[in-house]
């Protein structure tokens, strides 16, 4: 069936896929007419992603020679490549400096959005607030049923977010105060926990706000909602900015791309479509240690 | 001619086979040199990272530092996949009978398809069936949380069927007719003569079928990681939640930087997981080596 | 009288056995079919896939799948034959015979995780090629070669001896008796070993979350450049297959009609599998009459 001359064909059509390689060089620049063209790969978080991907479409629809390509993989994986220059843009859903292993002296931040993140629990539960030290007592094991913060005799069931994940980090730091969880069930993503929350009476967990829904009941903190004018007037403390970070200052089309997200066409449209609070409505800072300006 | 499309032959086919040779060896060179890295870089001992159930790999040194000891999560993988296999073996081999002897005609016409469609069911759309069906199920009619050892182990069973079952009416299908004949011939019942005269001489055959379905059912991710739970943590009872192998490295290995400590740590488990599968296959080995040197 | 009894006894077992396996398959696709049937469509099949809003459809993740698959059969298919060849043909009890046949059991039994970090740490990281189709179809070939080399050997066994030796005894050379005897011989049984590995790869998604990505950029269905970058036939490109996209949906889905695509998408799943398996008997039987026949 295989003669020679179709082995060849199939080795030279191999040898042509693989010469495709190539063509898959990440030089971003703009030409001589200051027309911009150029590749940009933007690789990590996958909470960011569908926001950069949208609007990298936007922004190839009036570039047509600049081509994003937008990858998931997670924050720690955006991070190392843009590190070793395998990408233009790392996203991250919290500061390089608070992941180790990563030398974030040599990367530049771009805060392009804000997410928030709240404690839901099962719909079924009468509780709708608790306050800081309630829920720092119910993460690390020292209350174990609803019964002890006010609400029905309900054994409390925790479902944590993996310990890599970034939405886990921030919720931490600013609701739990540092405090270490309890073991519990554990879930990488944001979907799983909304749909374990929903379904297992007593659970309580977290998400970022783009994910509420009315499968489960989202709390207030200490009285406060959860929502975006709290956050941005700085009441509410748990939430994290979305960073895309590069490798020294961009230039040409990524830093054009970069700029475009802090435009009104992405932060005024997408942004909020998405669940983030654009930073540019923001009314106060923070940085990576946790101090608010 | 003759003589050049026969060398171009002979040397094209012993290339693939070297390309496959070099191939094996290239994962295990890969990922040893990454799963290696924790001991060597990193400096953790071999037998913390193996028998400490310490998962911190974030800790900071003034909290006493890091530390990754994936006992639970070995632990874990080990009872999920050994439970799997004893629902799943004997109705493996009950179906290889079915399919060989009891009954060929619906055997060979509805069963073994039916087997062969189950091989084909992606992992993810088995472990969502879990989530939707098995988990609930579990909670309001046994107990506990449904995320569980229990919905782990039941959902790769039905995962690791096919493997047993087409090792099994395999093995069966080679023996001679004759011995069948024979038994009968001697009087024996059906269920004597299986018993007796034909899964005694299957055994290797069955047994490898059951090694590599436990080595299929310790390496399967994304389905278990659904319906476990995820606990890190040494499960007390069949209803507690558990973590496995497979399921750290999936839920951790995007959000950890590489190189440091955290990804290596999981690297390190990869190479565990590559090592104990290569240790099925050593057993799998001596199973068929013996059975061949008593025949 | 016992041994009647025990006889009908473990009859009845082993049927129950075989009932309880027909249940569970029976119930796991009813379960899919039922949820997912509903909202299969001709506009789900063909539109893109949306992030936030409702009414999206998998076109590019079907499309992603089946391109995956050929560009990786495409690899695995000339390695794995001439394998299989060189186990059926060449092979005599060897150091590089055994040697083979060690890696062809330790790669069938890899972990699919694992064969996706390999495919991360080598076929992403190391070419430098990120997430694309042609480091999702080199790790897809890592999980097909062992498969195609085992059904090859086993198709070119079955094909008769008395066959092979009257070519031989015709003074045919041992490749042209393989090439023109042997290979056309054991075409059916190739043909549906090719087909089932296909089905099985098909829905494979651990070691593609590593390699190939979770990402589909717009496609451009009217460029079919290889070279051009919007084109859907560029192979270094991301691309979500759809058992990628069932995990991608259930566990990081945005849109408010999140189930009515994560059961759709498995309904089809099951149903293209289901598609390659008829196909595969259909196929084998097809060919095995038409060259009996003439």
């Amino acid at each position: 069936m295989l003669n020679k001359s179709k082995l060849v064909a199939v080795v030279l059509c191999l040898g042509a896929l693989l010469a495709v390689a190539g063509c898959g060089e990440n030089d971003a620049k703009a030409t001589a007419e200051n027309k911009l063209s150029g590749n940009i790969t933007a690789v990590g978080s996958t909470a960011l992603q569908p926001l950069v991907e949208q609007a990298a479409n936007q922004f190839m629809g009036g570039n047509p020679d600049v081509r994003i390509v937008v990858q998931g993989g997670g924050s720690g994986t955006g991070l190392t490549q843009v590190v070793q220059g395998a990408a233009n843009i790392g996203n991250s859903d919290i500061f390089a400096d608070e992941k180790n292993g990563i030398d974030a002296a040599q990367l530049v931040d771009h805060q392009i959005c804000v997410a928030g993140m709240a404690a839901v629990i099962n719909p079924n539960l009468n509780i709708d607030n608790l306050t800081k030290q309630q829920l720092v007592d119910v993460f690390s094991g020292k209350v174990t049923n609803w019964k002890e913060v006010g609400g029905q005799d309900q054994k409390i069931v925790l479902v944590n977010r993996t310990k890599s994940s970034g939405t886990r980090a921030t919720f931490k730091k600013y609701a739990l105060g540092g405090v270490e969880e309890a073991t519990g069930l554990e879930e990488d993503a944001s979907g799983n926990v909304r749909k374990i929350v929903k379904e297992t009476p007593g659970a309580i967990g977290y998400l970022a706000l783009a994910y509420l829904n009315s499968d489960v009941k989202a709390i207030k903190l200490d009285g406060v909602e959860p929502n975006k004018e709290n956050i941005a007037i700085g009441k509410y403390p748990v939430w994290a900015y979305e960073h895309c970070y590069t490798l020294g200052n961009p230039t040409g089309a990524t830093d054009a791309f970069l700029n475009y997200l802090l435009t009104d066409d992405v932060q005024k449209t997408l942004v909020p479509q998405l669940g983030y609070i654009p930073v540019t409505e923001m009314q106060i800072t923070r940085d990576a240690a946790g101090n608010v300006k | 001619m003759k003589i050049t499309s026969d060398t171009t032959g002979r040397v094209l086919s012993t290339g693939a086979a070297l390309v496959t040779i070099l191939l094996t060896l290239a994962i295990i060179v890969f990922i040893a040199t990454k799963g290696l890295s924790t001991f060597i870089i990193n400096g953790v001992p071999v037998k913390d990272f193996l028998f400490s159930t310490n998962w911190f790999p974030d800790r900071p040194l003034e909290e006493g530092g890091p530390q990754v000891g994936v006992l639970a999560f070995m632990l874990g993988s080990i009872i999920v996949s050994l439970l799997a296999v004893l629902v799943s073996a004997p109705l493996s081999v009950a179906c290889a009978v079915f399919i060989r002897e009891i009954a060929p005609f619906w055997g060979q016409r509805v069963l073994q398809p039916a087997i062969e469609i189950l091989a084909g069911i992606p992992s993810v759309v088995y472990g969502y069936i879990g989530l939707s069906l098995l988990v609930p199920f579990i909670r309001e009619h046994l107990g506990g949380l449904g995320f569980s050892v229990l919905a782990g182990f039941l959902v790769l069973s039905v995962m690791i069927l096919p493997t047993i079952v087409s090792m099994s009416v395999d093995s069966l299908r080679a023996l001679p007719q004759e011995w069948k004949e024979a038994a009968y011939a001697l009087g024996s019942t059906r269920w004597q003569t299986i018993r007796i005269v034909l899964l005694p001489a299957a055994r290797s055959g069955i047994i490898t079928g059951v090694v590599l379905g436990l080595a299929r059912a310790f390496g399967e991710a994304l389905a278990v990681q659904m319906v476990i739970g995820n606990t890190r943590k040494i499960p007390g009872s069949i209803l507690d939640p558990v973590i496995t192998l497979t399921s750290a490295i999936t839920m951790d290995m995007g959000n950890t930087p590489m190189g440091s400590l955290w990804s290596n740590s999981l690297w390190s488990m990869g190479l565990l997981l590559l090592f104990i599968s290569c240790l099925f296959i050593l057993v799998v080995r001596f199973v068929v080596q013996r059975s061949e040197m008593s025949q | 009288m016992k041994a009647r009894s025990a006889d009908k006894l473990a009859t009845a077992i082993i049927w129950a056995g075989a009932l309880i396996v027909i249940a569970v398959l029976a119930s796991i696709i009813g379960y899919i079919l039922f949820n997912g049937g509903k909202s299969i469509s001709w506009d789900f099949l063909t539109k893109p896939a949306q992030v936030i809003h409702s009414g999206g459809g998998i076109g590019p993740q079907i499309f992603n799948s089946f391109y995956l698959l050929a560009l990786s059969m495409l690899i695995t298919i000339p390695v794995g034959l001439l394998g299989g060849i060189y186990l059926a043909e060449y092979a005599r009890p060897s150091k590089l015979t055994g040697g083979l046949r060690l890696c062809i059991e330790t790669l069938n039994s890899l972990p699919s995780i694992v064969i996706g970090l390999f495919g991360l740490l080598v076929f992403v990281n190391m070419t430098g090629w990120g997430y694309t189709l042609m480091s999702g179809a080199l790790a897809l070939t890592v999980i097909n070669l062992p498969l195609i080399v085992r059904y090859t050997e086993e198709a070119l066994q079955s094909v008769p001896a008395s066959l092979r030796e009257a070519s031989l005894a015709l003074g045919a050379s041992h490749w042209q008796t393989i090439v023109k005897v042997v290979l056309p011989g054991a075409f059916p049984g190739l043909v549906s070993g090719f087909i089932i590995t296909s089905g099985r790869v098909f829905g494979e998604a651990a070691a593609l979350l590593f390699t190939a990505g979770m990402s589909s950029p717009a496609l451009d269905f009217s460029q079919w450049n290889i070279f051009n970058s919007s084109s859907p036939l560029n192979p270094f490109r991301p691309a979500e297959t759809l058992a990628v996209h069932i995990w991608k949906v259930n566990t990081e889905g945005l849109i408010p009609d999140l189930r009515r695509v994560a059961d759709g998408s498995a309904a089809v799943l099951i149903l293209i599998v289901l598609g390659f398996n008829l196909l595969a008997r259909w196929l084998g039987h097809r060919i095995y009459r038409h060259m009996t026949a003439t």
